[in-house]
């Protein structure tokens, strides 16, 4: 049987994150296919059921990636957002679905090398986890898309 | 110590004066309830209404998310817990503070009729209580119940008892804290492994119906569409699926984070006794750990989510 591969929604800002994950593809630099990206217009967009729905809907792990505080494109929006995930982490936590599943990190259009690297490490952490089997709905509601 | 009827008479007094002296078009307070051990919302405009303002423990409905129906100048009776909502009606611009007056009772507590029926099952025709006993009448029994013994665990844990700082007026005594942790149960949940957790948080959540009822009673749900009811998209299923009874769980305690002030409203109205509040106290509890802010005793305080500061930590960001 094939090793279990995790499925990963990243929800990136346009104006960081998703640069250097761009930068990276454009410098050849490997890291592993496992995501699913969703591009915001800034993390502080970030609504916090956007990442228990991606869990609901069976990923195996979110990763979330902005500017780093004081780069904010809109000046705060990551110090925002910064509050947000501390309580959604928290919270997410304390109810009890395993941390190594939601990640966080502060990445800039010019670090290619550190997208690499968080990538890598995401893709790790997730896999140890494991398949996300208790933090998903049984049965999924199927859109009118899906039926089709 | 003022008794019941002491305190419920100076409410009628005050609520009296208010009206009379123009200074309000409505007070909302209390009424006996139709059964026993309840206490219904009463807004009162006449003098008539005004004699049937009561207080008692059964007075669990947090009144605060009936303000913003009001356009007028309105008088509330407010407990502890209460006044701190009132306030947080007032910091996220849901009412006038000009337009308001806040009634201040020093809050024993309020009991927990669950808590009642466990110890004494047998039907009870007519309750009466003083300041501290309820006493049960049967067909052909009475019983006395200590009412420290049945009160809501939020009651237990309460730090703001006695709206001091914030009532326009004060009625009754000053009530101070009873020394009990409020974290205890929390601390000893994050000892556990998380699929522990889950487990037990599933647990918890297994009766619930999703009627909302927690999020009616709750002053703070005054969103005009809530995200339960959005259609596109769609963010929980109709179903009773238990991921969607938990994520409903997770993000009403988010929206409530920085903003609930423990006033049990939503256990009080919980058709089937969940401890709704164990999700809200999680982030409760953060709120207080990371940016010191305990909802609803400051008039110019700024909630924890609209403001931030450059050295806020955030150590699990890599």
């Amino acid at each position: 049987m094939s090793e279990f591969e995790p499925k990963i929604v990243a929800f990136f800002c346009n104006w960081c994150t998703y640069g250097a994950a761009d930068l990276a593809g454009v410098s050849r630099l490997d890291y592993p296919p496992n995501f699913r990206v969703v591009r915001l217009p800034c993390t502080g967009r970030l609504n916090p059921k956007y990442v228990l729905e991606a869990f609901k809907r069976g990923a195996d792990g979110v990763w979330i990636s902005g500017c780093h505080p004081g780069d904010c494109h809109y000046i705060a929006g990551n110090y925002h957002a910064r509050r947000k995930f501390t309580l959604l982490y928290h919270m997410i936590e304390a109810i009890g679905l395993d941390p190594g599943r939601l990640h966080f990190s502060w990445i800039s259009s010019a670090e290619a090398t550190k997208f690499q690297e968080v990538a890598c490490d995401v893709v790790e952490k997730v896999r140890v986890s494991g398949p996300n089997q208790s933090f998903r709905k049984a049965k999924l509601d199927l859109g009118l898309a899906e039926v089709a | 110590m003022m008794s019941l009827e002491e305190i419920s008479q100076k409410i009628q007094a005050s609520a009296k004066r208010l009206l009379t002296e123009g200074k309000v078009e409505v007070v909302i307070g209390y009424r006996r309830g139709s059964i026993p051990m309840m206490a219904a919302p009463h807004f009162a405009r006449t003098e008539d209404d005004c004699n049937q303002l009561i207080w008692t423990s059964f007075a669990r409905t947090n009144l605060a998310g009936y303000l913003s129906k009001f356009s007028g100048k309105v008088a509330i009776v407010a407990k502890g817990c209460d006044a701190r909502s009132v306030v947080g009606q007032v910091v996220e611009n849901q009412i006038l503070r000009e337009n308001l007056y806040i009634i201040g009772v020093g809050c024993l507590g309020m009991v927990d009729t669950e808590l009642i029926q466990a110890k004494e099952p047998r039907l009870y025709r007519e309750v009466t209580e003083d300041i501290t006993t309820i006493k049960l009448f049967g067909a052909d029994w009475n019983t006395n119940i200590v009412k420290e013994e049945v009160l809501r665990r939020n009651c237990k844990t309460c730090l703001s008892r006695t709206p001091k700082e914030t009532a326009d007026e004060l009625i009754g005594d000053e009530v101070q804290p009873l020394p009990n942790d409020n974290w205890a149960d929390l601390k000893a949940l994050a000892t556990k492994s998380p699929q522990d957790k889950l487990v037990y948080f599933k647990n918890l959540i297994q009766g619930c119906l999703r009627c909302y009822a927690c999020r009616q009673a709750c002053p703070l749900c005054y969103c005009p569409v809530c995200f339960v009811d959005e259609t596109q998209p769609q963010w929980l299923g109709k179903s009773n699926d238990e991921m969607d009874t938990l994520t409903f769980h997770i993000l009403r305690a988010f929206h409530c984070s920085g903003r609930c002030t423990s006033c049990g409203s939503c256990e009080a109205a919980c058709p089937m006794d969940i401890k709704l509040r164990e999700f809200n106290r999680i982030l409760e509890e953060e709120v207080q750990k990371e940016w010191n802010y305990v909802p609803g005793l400051s008039w110019e305080q700024k909630p924890p989510l609209t403001t931030y500061r450059p050295d806020d930590e955030a150590d699990f960001i890599k």
